[in-house]
């Protein structure tokens, strides 16, 4: 297998990029955005819950497309398969650091401010049984054996992406109460979009370079695998097996 | 036709087996009675016919669904014995009848117990249902559906892991939310009167179409692969 990395000093430099905008991100959102006019301070946290809830909808795309380029590639192209299925568990694992992040700072929001933690509406079931699918396509990657798990995890890969807009449609019959898309909705006051954009920039920038490291990772797993099956059989044949 | 001939095929064969050892209708049928007991002591049917036609819609397919996922397994792990998975995975015909003819004897095993489970639901919890009660010949079949080809094909796949009986549960559950969802409303909009269930069969109707023919599509995946 050869291997092919991305140089050092791009991953420093994107490592402090990303840290560069998050931290005015935060500056933004803490210091020079006005506080809300009937949520006070509190409003602060959807400096956070927004960019992280809304980018958790991209990840999921991606686990799709390396569980398609997997089941495309496994007879053909065995290598370009073993890269599809890193991305898939990569990305999966991105969208579950996502979720959890928006459902945490959901319900830190709604608790001063609904005074409940949590209540079953659209939105907030829709995200919950997102979190869930994810949790069941990761354990299913967990409790399978080696040699099936990629096919297993792409086939549920693709019910999961299907299983997404039905229950999205479904939960909307059933019931409302978030508070409407806050980008398109035009509720924001423009003073406070430069506090959202800078965090959406920062925390995508971090999303993709902890999606790359898990991919790299991955890639490092998968052939030190292959390594070891190979030293298994070399030492077969030595015995004369 | 030979394609429907190896469906019937199938569903013969399943339908041959569970005649003679009854295996999974009885624990099924037990089972769900059982459910239904161990609800009644949640809360008193007989004082609140109001709140029992509320949520007995919910508990008549939480049953069910805890009901057909101990028929499910079974269903598989019967093919491990002496190979014959093996021996499916060589014959010629195309892997999906195999599944479509497991999921209609699933299906048939799961409606069984419904036609006996309705009554005793109806007269242990002293159900007097206010909407119209023919819609549920249509919710009954259309839900057990969803949930029979989804866990059909689920417990099949989780045949292939580690820790198959604590698998297919997690996986399943998740993938039939929304089908859960129309099916618990649309029988609580019967039971109580208060609203159409027109809305949410339809929803029924489009969850099974989408995920029969996706059942369908991807089952030589999950019954080929090494």
């Amino acid at each position: 297998m050869q291997t092919r990395s991305i140089p050092k000093p791009l991953i420093w430099l994107w490592l402090i990029a990303t840290f560069a905008v998050l931290a005015e991100g935060y500056r933004q959102a803490i210091f020079i955005s006005p506080a809300e006019a009937t949520m006070g301070d509190i409003f602060r946290i959807f400096f956070y819950h927004v960019p992280n809830a809304s980018l958790a909808l991209v990840p999921p795309y991606i686990n799709l497309l390396g569980s398609f380029g997997y089941l495309f590639w496994r007879n053909t192209n065995p290598e370009r398969a073993q890269a599809s299925d890193a991305l898939a568990i990569a990305a999966a694992e991105v969208t579950l650091v996502l979720t959890s992040i928006g459902l945490v700072t959901g319900m830190l929001w709604a608790r001063p401010i609904w005074g409940i933690w949590w209540t079953w509406d659209e939105r907030l079931t829709t995200y919950l049984l997102l979190w869930l699918l994810y949790v069941s396509y990761v354990l299913l990657r967990r409790l399978s054996s080696s040699g099936q798990t990629h096919t297993l995890a792409a086939v549920l890969s693709i019910f999961a992406a299907v299983d997404v807009p039905i229950t999205f449609m479904s939960i909307r019959w059933w019931r409302t109460q978030h508070p409407g898309p806050v980008l398109t909705g035009g509720q924001v006051d423009k003073s406070m979009l430069p506090a959202i954009f800078w965090n959406i920039a920062g925390w995508g920038m971090w999303s993709a370079a902890v999606l790359c490291f898990r991919y790299a990772l991955e890639r490092r797993r998968q052939k030190l695998d292959a390594v070891k099956s190979q030293e298994f059989l070399a030492e077969g044949d030595a015995r004369g097996y | 036709m030979s394609y429907t001939r190896h469906v019937v095929a199938h569903l013969r064969k399943d339908l041959r087996i569970e005649w003679r050892a009854k295996d999974s209708i009885n624990g099924m049928l037990f089972f769900s009675l059982l459910v239904v007991v161990v609800f009644s002591l949640a809360f008193d049917p007989t004082s609140y016919p109001t709140v029992a036609r509320q949520i007995s819609g919910g508990l008549l397919w939480v049953g069910l669904l805890f009901a057909a996922m101990t028929a499910l397994n079974q269903s598989w792990s019967r093919e491990l014995r002496n190979h014959v998975l093996d021996a499916h995975r060589l014959a010629p015909s195309s892997a999906s009848t195999l599944f479509l003819g497991k999921a209609l004897a699933n299906f048939l095993f799961v409606s069984g117990v419904e036609i006996v489970l309705a009554p005793v639901f109806a007269i242990f919890y002293n159900l007097h249902p206010l909407g119209q009660v023919w819609y549920l010949l249509l919710i009954l079949p259309l839900g057990t559906w969803a949930l029979v080809c989804n866990g059909t094909f689920f417990a099949a796949l989780s045949l292939r892991t580690r820790n198959r009986e604590l698998l297919l549960p997690l996986v399943l559950l998740p993938i039939s939310a929304p089908a859960l969802l129309a099916m618990i409303q649309a029988t609580t909009a019967v039971l109580t009167g208060d609203s159409e269930p027109g809305l949410w069969l339809r929803g029924l109707v489009g969850y099974d179409l989408i995920f029969t023919t996706l059942c369908i599509l991807l089952f030589d995946l999950v019954l080929r692969e090494d």
